[in-house]
């Protein structure tokens, strides 16, 4: 049974976030463009993949989209508003909305497993009483309690991530970017993603049951093909969208031919929680 | 007109053997010299600007979070160096006494003994030999901490997370450098002062000890305080903006993380010195 069967809530008004005309450059090198111009739309609710190989500059449009860097011309609007413009404060709240598990976690190596998670409820609300029992929840979420007092040193890349999936979800964004969460993981691990992926889709009890808005990117959009409702390819400095799940039989996109051709891995179907 | 791939081209710590020949000419040599230390200035200043603007502006912000930050910096560049400080002050004693009491009993002038105390180790060498411990002990720590931080993509994730990465990295940094030179140079300098009279004592010098630390009381002035405050402080945040700039201004590779630490500390000495030579000028103005 799949989550993302349901059909896309109708469409506010106010769009999670858009982009019109962005170029996106490599986080390390603002001179370098990776994607021109990019003209995207995600509706609140929606759950979309974005594919593509290697170095097509798909943590460069997640970090642009969570607002990491500033795009150098165009409209990026977060539920209507700029991100980027003005003083960091006044945006604090907005930003807040949306959150991007990196690719690998990229934890805070000084902190303990449970200190990245406990760090931005710290940070934004002080020590309050329901922090503890959230940052159990959290913890739990990720199945990693016997590790909580572990440097992320301890533990391998994979687990680090999922660290990084509950530091994301500690303040409830409503929007979750996941940079390749499926690359390198074994069967059981991925597994585990693309079950939560689904609940997060379908609202889990660790958000109180809203559904999230998702986009996660990846280099193979099998595991996605039955899960997200919107497709996009990244291919020669190009977005390209896709459209909905049934657009994709007979797309004359060449490069989802190849994201979708290998054999079929032997991926375990997740039960749903 | 773009062509495809671009590959920024980068120099490894090798490249000047492969290229078979040093700098082309002195004119070439001294310009780039000349330039990059302009752009580091101007690095710098601008860092240094929006650190104090961030460390104004978010005076008892997240205070659970940055508190024990600060704190652990002030541990770590002040109290764990106390050790290695009390050694530093047994020996700067040694070195000023040793060599003024031969030069001054000589000329018959031992009464000077607490005066010359004052004006070498309480204005000059304490604080500045205060820095440079600091500076070589917990500020090159800094420099690979924030540039490995850096390189890691922690930055990222902090601003991800709508945390000033200035606000966690840099602020408690500077404010624990500052504390901890400040808190270390008034250690340093007891320390040498007492330490001084032990060699004199042991060189069987004719003073007694009230004598030496009257002197010194006669030649301390209010301005001298205020002074060594001002100076330990403006070192200890000196040395931190440098280092934290170092570590995280530019995005860094894991490789390049010495190198940025090699500029950070020849930076970080000449920085000293000129704060040092500043206090000096104000000094002698002022006295």
């Amino acid at each position: 049974m799949i989550s993302s069967s349901t059909p896309t809530p109708a469409s506010p008004a106010v769009p999670a976030f858009e982009m019109r005309n962005v170029p996106v450059t490599a986080l390390r090198d603002a001179s370098i463009v990776v994607l021109e111009q990019v003209n995207w739309t995600v509706e609140v609710g929606d759950f979309w993949a974005v594919a593509g190989l290697l170095r097509s500059g798909k943590s460069d449009l997640m970090a642009l989209a969570a607002g990491i860097s500033r795009p150098a011309r165009g409209v990026h609007h977060l539920f209507g508003q700029e991100l980027i413009a003005g003083y960091e404060y006044e945006r604090l709240a907005l930003r807040l909305r949306i959150g991007l598990v990196f690719d690998g976690g990229q934890l805070l190596n000084h902190l303990t497993l449970e200190e990245n998670i406990a760090l931005p409820l710290l940070y934004h609300r002080g020590v309050t009483p329901e922090i503890s029992a959230r940052l159990a929840a959290l913890m739990e979420l990720t199945g990693l309690e016997p590790w909580a007092s572990s440097l992320p040193s301890a533990v391998n890349r994979n687990w680090q991530q999922r660290i990084g999936l509950a530091r994301a979800l500690a303040l409830k964004p409503e929007i979750l970017l996941l940079d390749n969460p499926l690359t390198g993981l074994d069967p059981r691990d991925a597994g585990w993603w693309l079950e939560i992926v689904d609940s997060l889709a379908a609202g889990h009890p660790i958000m109180d049951g809203k559904p999230l808005t998702l986009v996660v990117t990846g280099d193979d959009l099998r595991p996605w093909r039955q899960r997200a409702r919107q497709f996009a390819v990244l291919r020669n400095q190009q977005f390209i969208p896709l459209g909905q799940r049934d657009h994709l039989d007979g797309h004359s996109e060449p490069l989802l031919r190849e994201l979708l051709s290998l054999e079929a891995r032997s991926l375990p179907r997740p039960t749903q929680t | 007109m773009r062509t495809g791939i671009v590959v920024p081209p980068e120099e490894s710590d090798t490249a000047f053997f492969w290229k078979g020949s040093l700098a082309r000419g002195y004119f070439r040599f001294f310009g780039r010299l000349l330039v990059r230390f302009i752009l580091s200035v101007h690095g710098i200043g601008a860092f240094a600007l929006i650190t104090f603007g961030v460390m104004l502006s978010k005076i008892g912000v997240a205070t659970a979070v940055v508190r024990p930050l600060t704190l652990l910096q002030i541990a770590r560049s002040g109290l764990r160096l106390l050790p290695l400080a009390s050694f530093l002050a047994l020996a700067l004693g040694l070195i000023v006494i040793g060599q003024t009491v031969s030069v001054l009993s000589r000329v018959g002038a031992n009464d000077l003994l607490g005066t010359i105390m004052v004006a070498t180790v309480v204005r000059e060498l304490g604080p500045l030999l205060t820095a440079l411990l600091v500076l070589c002990r917990a500020g090159t720590a800094t420099v690979v901490e924030l540039g490995t931080a850096r390189a890691t993509g922690e930055v990222e994730a902090l601003e991800v997370l709508g945390i000033d990465p200035i606000h966690y990295f840099v602020v408690p940094r500077v404010i624990g450098m500052a504390v901890g030179i400040f808190a270390l140079t008034v250690y340093l300098i007891i320390g040498a002062l007492l330490s001084g009279y032990l060699w004199a004592f042991l060189q069987d010098v004719p003073l007694s000890p009230g004598d030496y630390f009257s002197q010194m009381a006669a030649a301390l002035t209010g301005l001298d305080f205020v002074l060594l405050g001002a100076k330990s402080i403006a070192f200890g945040c000196g040395i931190a903006v440098v280092m934290c700039y170092h570590g995280l201004a530019q995005p860094l590779s894991l490789g390049e993380v010495s190198r940025a630490t090699v500029r950070a500390v020849s930076q970080s000495i000449v920085l000293c010195v000129l704060i040092e030579m500043f206090f000096i000028i104000v000094y002698l103005l002022a006295g």
